[in-house]
C-alpha cells in the first residue's frame, strides 16, 4: 500500500491558521457586533472544524464512501438542530385557537 | 508469512482494502459520537433562545484566557498527532512513539487547565446543586447554563481520558514495531478520534466562553 502524505509544509501551514483563527475569535468577541457575534465565533468555528476534518482527518484524499459519511453526519446534525429550533423559536408567531 | 500477511486479516483482499474499512468504520462511530454530542448542542440552542440574558450572564462566568490556551493545546495535540500519523506513513518508528508521547502530554496538560477551572467553579460555590451560589439575577437559569458547561466540557473530557489511554496503547504497540508504512491503520483510526474530540472543543469554547459578552 503507498499512502497519501500531506507534506510537512501543510500540516505546519494548517497548525498556523488553526492558531490563527484562534486568536481572531476571541478578539471579535471582544467588540460588541450585536447579534453578528455568535454569527462570526460560528462561522470561525466551522471553518476551523473544515481545516481539521480536510487536513488532519485526512478527508482531503479518503475514499467517497468515507467522505459521505462525514457529510451524512452534518446533515442528520442540521436536521436535529433545524428541526429543533423551528418549534422552539416559531413559537407565537400563530395564534392557536383555544390558547389563552 | 510475510509481515503484510500477518496484518491483514482474512475478510480483506488487500491492506488497502482493509485500511479503507477500517477507516469508513470509525467515520460510521464518529458519526455516532456527532449525534451524541449534536443532543446537547441542540439542548444548549434551545435553552439559549429562551433565557439569552442568562446564558449570556454564565458565559461571563467562563475563564477566557484558561479556554483559549487550553484551545491551543489542543490544537498542538491535533498537530503532534496527524504528524505522528505521517512518520508512521513514512516509516520512521521512533518519531511516531516520540509524537504519540508529546500528544498525551499536550492532551493531560488540557485536563489539567480543566481540572484547575474546575477547582475555580468549586471554590466560588457555583456547582450546579444546593450549594450554587450565584446572587445576580435570573441565578436559577444561570444555574441552567453552569449545568451544560459541566454537562458538556465534562462529556469532552471523559472523551479526552478515552483518547490518551488509547494513545498509550498505540505508543506501545509503535515502540514494538507493529506499524508499517504498509500498515497502520490502527494509528490513523485512533488519530481519527483524538481529532473529532478536538473539532468538539472547537465549537465548545466559543459557545461555553465567547459568545454574548456584551448582553
Amino acid at each position: 500500500m503507498t499512502p497519501h502524505i500531506l507534506s510537512l509544509k501543510k500540516y505546519f501551514g494548517v497548525y498556523g491558521a488553526l492558531i490563527a483563527l484562534t486568536f481572531a475569535t476571541v478578539a471579535i468577541a471582544s467588540v460588541n457586533l450585536g447579534p453578528l457575534n455568535v454569527v462570526f465565533a460560528l462561522t470561525i468555528a466551522a471553518g476551523k472544524a473544515a481545516l481539521v476534518g480536510l487536513f488532519f482527518m485526512h478527508l482531503i484524499y479518503t475514499s467517497h464512501r468515507t467522505k459521505i459519511m462525514a457529510v451524512a453526519g452534518l446533515v442528520w446534525l442540521a436536521i436535529l438542530i433545524a428541526l429543533t429550533l423551528s418549534d422552539v423559536l416559531t413559537r407565537g408567531w400563530l395564534p392557536v385557537s383555544g390558547q389563552l | 508469512m510475510s509481515e503484510a500477511g500477518s496484518a491483514l486479516a482474512t475478510q480483506f483482499d488487500d491492506l488497502d482494502q482493509q485500511h479503507d474499512a477500517a477507516t469508513l468504520g470509525m467515520w460510521i462511530f464518529l458519526v455516532t459520537e456527532i449525534m451524541f454530542f449534536g443532543g446537547l448542542f441542540a439542548g444548549y440552542a434551545v435553552y439559549r433562545s429562551i433565557y439569552p440574558q442568562a446564558f449570556a450572564a454564565g458565559s461571563r462566568l467562563c475563564e477566557i484566557a484558561l479556554g483559549a490556551i487550553n484551545t491551543a493545546v489542543l490544537i498542538s495535540s491535533s498537530l503532534t498527532m496527524a504528524l505522528a500519523v505521517r512518520a508512521a506513513q513514512v516509516g520512521r518508528r521512533r518519531a511516531v512513539v516520540v509524537l504519540l508521547v508529546a500528544t498525551m502530554l499536550l492532551g493531560t496538560a488540557f485536563l489539567g487547565i480543566k481540572f484547575v477551572e474546575y477547582g475555580h467553579k468549586y471554590a466560588e460555590h457555583l456547582i450546579p446543586g444546593s450549594g450554587f451560589a450565584y446572587t445576580g439575577p435570573y441565578a436559577q437559569q444561570v444555574q441552567l447554563f453552569v449545568c451544560f458547561y459541566f454537562a458538556m466540557t465534562g462529556l469532552h473530557a471523559l472523551h479526552m481520558v478515552i483518547g490518551v489511554g488509547l494513545l498509550g496503547v498505540m505508543a506501545v504497540l509503535a515502540a514494538r514495531g507493529r506499524f508499517t508504512p504498509a500498515h497502520y491503520s490502527p494509528l490513523e483510526v485512533a488519530g481519527l478520534y483524538w481529532h473529532f474530540v478536538d473539532l468538539v472543543w472547537i465549537f465548545l469554547f466559543p459557545l461555553l466562553y465567547l459568545v454574548d459578552l456584551h448582553k
